[in-house]
């Protein structure tokens, strides 16, 4: 498999506080990585790094073949990287509709190929993708906790990415809600979209990941198959103390 | 409505606003109809950028200002016609936005606020200590009798130019708020990580909207020294003008285009009808007044209450603009 993400040596500081020390993470395409740790281990930071919305200090970023040093947020969506927040962040005083027009328009209709596509084609796609058929109309304060991820995801995916890195899609879910949208990751890694999941429900990661990624005080402290990364000594220590 | 259609009942409405203000046949009509004109382009343009971007600028004195004063200042060194002088203004006033974007588009909400306030204090100072366009002492621009051009009076050229104006205002707002730079300005408003993370180039676009919404200020300030006839930094960097600006796209609505001329038209007559029935000293407390009670009462404004039967209509503009 070709390697998607090349992430070596990357490192990020605020002020004195080292929030991530030399990050090495390789992705290949089509795989399905989770990515735990602790609060505050600097899996968001990580995030934050990775779509540009900070700047890291350190290492460089490879993906697709391109070095993403110093691009904005908004070239790395354009080039196929795609995050969601953590906290569903919904364009509120716009439309489900108009809150999916607003990636395709922009970042999917940026490439040669998509520039003829049929707009309300392609969002009712989306829609009927995540689950949210027939909700276009609505106003996102409108929607319940679960549908809210799942326009949070739809959003992600509008930008027709290669890789998703879904930032605590789940987290405050009920069970069947959490099996759901585990379902709905599994279904857009089915059509070849590379997945970073960061999640604290292991149940959830365990299902998902065919590797894990653990993080702790800003460090990777283990990287490999999941079985054997929880039964890691390093690992146990970093959740369960001595 | 397709935008050429707009376009067309646009100009019709103009027409018929001029052929109705010639039929008053009071040459008044005119002069306090122009300040009225003044408004709905001043309120539009910065609706522009307040309603649609979310970014709320108290500097609209500045740009306003610098568009008479570059009209000052080039007319005394080449007299040109008024809509050459707009156009410059224009320019002037739109070169101005694009530095304030550049410097202070990093800063969100109350911060930009009072960065944008800050600027027009500076370019108040500017224009006081050059000597040039008159400095403290203000300067005189002779209003000609007529127009060399239609043969009309000169003051319903200048309501002809500000209807002209307001038209091309309210089409340029309208074109924006259906087309692809209307759906990027509102997803920058409701959320601007989110925008970036969904491809949205925001500070472009931010940029774009504070050299558009300053050119069209400016270009409503060319012609207001030859309305005044004599200009002086304090009336010119008046606060009222910022406040009334604020207030009319407030009470209108922020949403979408109708509502900054709904606050215009309403506010600037009622300030207009004050000044001659009880005295221009009242002008602010209408403003404050109207303004608290719609704050109190309908904070989406009068488009908002209009559509008080569809809920949640654009309640992130408001939310928008009261974060500030």
């Amino acid at each position: 498999m070709t390697e998607l993400l090349d992430v070596s040596g990357l490192g990020k500081r605020f002020g004195g506080f080292v929030a991530l020390e030399g990050i090495d993470l390789r992705v290949a395409a089509g795989e399905r990585v989770g990515l735990i740790g602790p609060n505050g281990s600097g899996k968001s930071t990580l995030v934050n790094c990775l779509s540009g919305t900070l700047r890291h200090d350190s290492g460089r970023v490879r993906f697709d073949g391109r070095m993403l040093d110093g691009l904005a947020p908004h070239r790395r969506t354009r080039l196929g990287l795609a995050r969601s927040f953590q906290l569903p962040r919904p364009f509120s005083s716009l439309t489900v509709g108009d809150n999916l027009r607003v990636p395709i328009e922009y970042a999917m209709r940026a490439h040669p190929h998509a520039a003829s596509i049929d707009l309300a084609a392609r969002c009712d796609e989306l829609l009927g993708m995540v689950g949210l058929h027939g909700r276009a109309r609505a106003h996102p304060p409108d929607l319940t906790q679960v549908e809210m991820r799942k326009l949070e995801l739809a959003r992600a995916m509008a930008a027709e990415p290669k890789l998703l890195i879904a930032d605590e899609a789940m987290a405050g879910l009920s069970h069947a809600e959490v099996d759901d949208i585990l379902a709905l990751l599994l279904r857009l890694n089915d059509r070849g979209v590379t997945i970073i999941m960061i999640e604290h429900i292991m149940r959830a990661v365990m299902q998902f990941s065919q590797r894990l990624v653990v993080l702790v005080a800003g460090r990777k402290i283990a990287d490999g198959d999941p079985a054997e990364v929880i039964r890691n000594p390093e690992v146990e220590r970093a959740y369960l103390g001595e | 409505m397709r935008i050429t259609t707009f376009l067309l009942v646009a100009i019709v409405c103009a027409a018929l606003t001029f052929l109705a203000a010639r039929w008053i046949g009071n040459g008044y009509v005119f002069f306090a109809g122009y300040v009225v004109l003044q408004y709905i382009v001043l309120a539009t343009a910065w609706n522009i950028l307040g309603g649609y971007c979310g970014y709320v600028n108290f500097g609209v004195a500045a740009f306003f200002a610098l568009g008479a004063y570059a009209a000052v200042a080039v007319g005394k060194l080449v007299p040109l016609p008024l809509p050459v002088m707009m156009l410059i203004g224009g320019v002037v006033s739109g070169v101005l936005g694009l530095a304030m974007g550049y410097l202070t588009l990093r800063l969100r909400g109350a911060f930009f606020s009072i960065a944008t306030l800050a600027m027009a204090v500076v370019a108040q100072t500017l224009m006081v200590n050059w000597a040039f366009v008159g400095g403290s002492a203000g300067a005189y621009s002779i209003r000609p009798m007529k127009t060399p051009l239609l043969g009309i009076d000169y003051i319903q050229y200048l309501f002809l130019l500000m209807l002209g104006l307001s038209v091309l205002s309210v089409v340029t707002a309208r074109l924006i708020e259906r087309s692809r730079l209307g759906l990027g300005f509102a997803s920058i408003r409701d959320d601007e990580l989110a925008a970036e993370a969904s491809g949205v180039p925001t500070l472009r676009l931010k940029l774009f909207a504070t050299t558009l919404s300053g050119a069209l200020m400016g270009m409503a300030g060319a012609p207001l020294p030859l309305y005044v006839t004599f200009l002086d930094p304090p009336s010119a960097f008046s606060l009222s003008y910022a406040v009334n600006t604020i207030a009319m796209p407030l009470i209108g609505g922020t949403g979408s285009w109708p509502g900054p001329v709904i606050g215009a038209v309403l506010i600037a007559t009622l300030q207009q009808v004050a000044t001659v029935t009880i005295s221009s000293a009242v002008n602010l407390l209408i403003v404050g007044v109207v303004l608290v009670g719609f704050v109190v009462a309908a904070p989406n404004g009068i488009l908002g209450l209009m559509r008080s039967g569809v809920p949640r209509e654009r309640r992130g503009a408001r939310r928008a603009v009261a974060r500030t």
